[in-house]
């Protein structure tokens, strides 16, 4: 008997099919891993499971009865449960109230706050799912978010609950948190769908993996008989090789120097940035590690001139370029790959050719007393997208028409192919399928082996160590410590990234 | 100097402060349903007006004021009704509809004026709702005087605003309506019908500012006359604002937006030399102020002015 078990699911939105006759079944008490690519339809699977979507044909089983599931609330009383990539909680609002909304507790008509917080209690204790009741969701974080999503789903009765992504989000001791309440869960009955692309996480929680290729299903396998390298296979189509790592060695100059830069918080509130100390070398790549909101965004800013720092200084290649505004800064040689692609990297409604030149049209290359010269800027457009293997139609259509994919691939090339010493990449593969992410990865390694100095910030751990030579670790605005790669341990790393400098 | 103390500081104006935050609390808290369950309503203004003048023809028919009440609330919901189908069923710019909203019941209860009782400015007299007296309290020193008598109406806000606070915090539908506005998603998710609880809450603030528009026509005069909200559906906007979506503390500031009219209608018929236009803009200045100090402090509902539509969840 399978817990849940969907049939030929077919699923188009306008002329994108996005799941293709697609069948899959969980067993009660199993964890099973939805594995594929951004785009793969794993996402839209589980919403029409939950009822999110309506399936254009194929038919949906719970405990082997056939059902129809129109909504969120049919889904919710079959004991389905979904946690959501993005967390379906009111911020403003406290974590009983988020739980508690759409099944009350009442008395005498009015909202049985006691019961409810109670219930809550009860639950985060059977299945060690920590929750403070009475904070409002904006103040906690967002580990403790995705608990308060996990009871929601449990104080609603779920037998079957779906993880959309849940790790993407979490710190590495939140994760093996977050697996022990899962094992916890699935040993108590309840089935776990858990979607996801990472094959690290695949191997060690689940019981059978499932993979999606471009809305198709691959294939249903035990994971006991898979490896990385089999999925990986099955998720991508073709076998990936290892980064090519031909490179020059590092140089003992310093290519971009930070000196105490601080950068002041709101009146009252702790600094963004502390006293932050940082060289990057001609042929290094320096990866900053840390958990999303502990001064990247503030430390990317400040390097690209787009925020001033209250004290410090940046200089690079003995250059003062401090205070400089971001146009002067990047005219000095600097490639900015920025970490939100749709508000700073591109202008989604311009064409892709107007996109290729971005902060770079000033330059007498690309324009002329004032104006544009279209044919240089659309050839220079047609070259990055040849050499960077842009999947694009014309230059001329909306760069905001290109999979996430392509569009970061659009940027890394402007970037790259404009004159520089220094890159500074910031988050380059969020949201990336592994096949895009592999691709980026390459092209800032190809840089740092022809002797760029590369600045890496990203939350991504994994791409951390792959490409780093040398590791900042970042946490509340302060660098607590700067080492070569091959001297952290996972373990150290994520005990630096939460503030643990005790453990280490 | 002794002149202008005399003007502020008089019980008399307490009184008058009560008397005249009414019509705006009582749309305030309208507005503060509509925009807790995610929708502008900048509307209110006209369901006001429309209050106002359902009120007076109300009466006129039925010849009793309690029904012209009646007529008030429901001639309120249904321009909330409108504005809850352009909005929620038809997805139109929350703003752009309130404004069409306002100058549509301006020019409708203009005509139909003219069209019941062939005249321009204003209506007949009708049947007002006169005052109650409450026994024991009028004969309380200063209470008395500030609270012992008034019209029913004003007792009946009151009442009102409390059930209108309890609703909105202390019970699973207002739950419902703050998740709703907040995040509209999260409630589609756990089975809340978002339309429903946004058309609700839309009727809802239209019936309030209808009723707060029968106590101007019904309990201050008892006649309606062409535009006689004169703004105060934007003051209570302001006032909803102002006390953060939150009908007790929006009572607070209509207190406060009446308090400088009562001021503003005593300066002018004291023997202080200012102009009368400028004594009148008090109120209207005060309110532009305040908004624009509370408008950077104050958290609106997070999904306040936007549109949503099940099944379509963003990635």
């Amino acid at each position: 008997m399978y817990a849940i078990r969907m049939e030929n699911i077919t699923k188009r939105f306008g002329n994108v099919v996005a799941n293709d006759n697609v069948s899959f079944a969980a067993a009660p008490g199993e964890i099973h891993c939805l594995l594929g690519e951004n785009g793969a339809g794993k996402s839209t699977l589980m919403r029409i499971l939950f009822g999110l979507y309506r399936q254009d044909s194929g038919s949906i089983y719970i405990n082997d009865n056939p059902v129809t599931i129109s909504g969120p609330r049919d889904a919710i009383s079959l004991g389905i449960g979904m946690v959501h990539q993005h967390f379906m909680l009111a911020e403003q609002l406290t974590v009983t109230e988020n739980i508690v909304a759409g099944c009350e507790p009442r008395k005498n008509g009015l909202l049985d706050y006691e019961k409810a917080r109670q219930d809550i209690l009860e639950v985060s204790e059977r299945y060690g799912l920590r929750v403070d009741p009475d904070a409002k969701v904006e103040d906690i974080s967002v580990g403790q978010q995705q608990r308060v999503e996990i009871i929601k789903a449990l104080m609603r009765g779920a037998e079957v609950l779906i993880l959309d992504e849940p790790t993407a989000v979490l710190t590495p001791p939140e994760v093996s948190e977050l697996f022990t309440v899962m094992r916890a869960l699935s040993e108590s009955g309840t089935t776990i769908i858990f979607i996801t692309h990472k094959l690290k996480e695949t191997m060690e929680i689940s019981h059978s993996v499932t993979v999606l290729r471009d809305g198709k299903k691959v294939g249903t396998v035990s994971t006991e008989d898979a490896t990385p390298e089999s999925l990986v296979e099955m998720m991508v189509g073709r076998s990936l090789p290892v980064h090519d790592d031909c490179r020059m060695p590092p140089r003992e100059a310093i290519a971009l120097e930070l000196k105490d830069i601080s950068v002041s918080g709101r009146k009252g509130s702790r600094a963004r940035l502390d006293n932050v100390n940082l060289d990057v070398r001609f042929g290094e790549i320096l990866g900053i590690a840390g958990v999303d909101g502990n001064g990247q965004l503030e430390l990317e800013e400040v390097v690209c001139g787009l925020r001033r720092p209250s004290k410090g200084r940046i200089i690079m290649s003995g250059q003062d370029l401090t205070g400089l505004d971001t146009r002067r800064i990047r005219d000095k040689g600097v490639a900015y790959i920025p970490s939100d692609r749709l508000r700073r990297g591109m202008v989604g409604s311009l064409s892709l050719s107007r996109n290729s030149v971005l902060g770079m049209h000033h330059h007498s290359y690309f324009s002329q007393r004032g104006v544009l010269l279209e044919d240089i800027i659309e050839k220079h457009a047609e070259e990055i997208i040849k050499k960077y293997d842009v999947r694009a139609e014309s230059v001329h259509q909306p760069m905001g028409s290109l999979s996430g994919g392509n569009q970061q691939k659009m940027v890394v090339g402007r970037e790259l192919t404009r004159p520089h010493s220094v890159v500074i990449a910031c988050q380059p593969t969020r949201g990336l399928d592994v096949g895009a992410a592999y691709y980026i990865r390459e092209q800032i390694l190809d840089s740092r082996n022809k002797g760029k100095a590369v600045l890496l910030i990203s939350a991504e751990l994994d791409e951390i160590l792959e490409l780093s030579d040398r590791i900042a670790i970042i946490y509340e605005g302060q660098v607590v410590d700067v080492r070569p790669t091959g001297q952290f341990t996972e373990r150290e790393l994520g005990l630096l990234m939460t503030g643990e400098r005790n453990g280490v | 100097m002794s002149e202008f103390i005399d003007v502020v500081f008089n019980i008399n104006n307490v009184t008058a402060t009560i008397r005249m935050a009414v019509p705006i609390a009582l749309a305030a808290m309208g507005g503060a349903f509509s925009e807790r369950s995610g929708v502008v309503n900048i509307g209110l203004e006209g369901m006001m007006l429309t209050g106002a003048f359902c009120g007076v023809f109300g009466c006129q028919i039925t010849g009793n004021p309690w029904l012209g009440v009646l007529f008030a609330i429901i001639g309120g919901g249904l321009v909330g009704a409108i504005h809850a189908v352009l909005t929620v069923g038809l997805k139109a710019d929350h703003v752009v509809t309130g404004v069409g909203i306002n100058i549509l019941s301006s020019g409708t209860t203009t005509w139909l004026m003219q069209v019941i009782w062939k005249r321009k400015g204003t209506s007949d007299l009708v049947r007002g709702l006169g005052t109650w007296s409450v026994p024991g309290l009028r004969d309380v020193p200063i209470l008395g005087t500030i609270l012992g008598t008034h019209s029913p109406l004003v007792y009946i806000c009151f009442l009102l605003i409390i059930l209108g606070w309890v609703l909105m915090f202390k019970t699973p539908l207002g739950l419902r309506i703050r998740m709703t506005g907040e995040h509209p998603e999260a409630a589609d998710t756990v089975g809340i019908n978002v339309n429903a609880i946004r058309y609700f809450c839309v009727i809802l603030s239209g019936s309030l500012a209808g009723l707060g528009g029968a106590y101007l026509s019904l309990a201050q005069l008892n006649w309606f006359s062409k535009d006689m909200s004169a703004g105060r559906g934007y003051m209570a906007l302001a006032a909803c604002i102002f006390g953060g979506w939150n009908p007790l503390k929006g009572l607070g500031a209509s207190f406060l937006f009446s308090f400088t009219d009562a001021i503003q209608m005593r300066m002018q018929t004291s023997k202080m030399r200012i102009a009368t236009e400028l004594v009148q803009m008090i109120p209207y200045v005060l309110t532009i102020l305040i908004l624009a100090g509370a408008v950077v402090r104050s958290r609106p509902p997070q999904a306040l002015g936007e549109h949503y539509e099940s099944g379509h969840v963003s990635k």
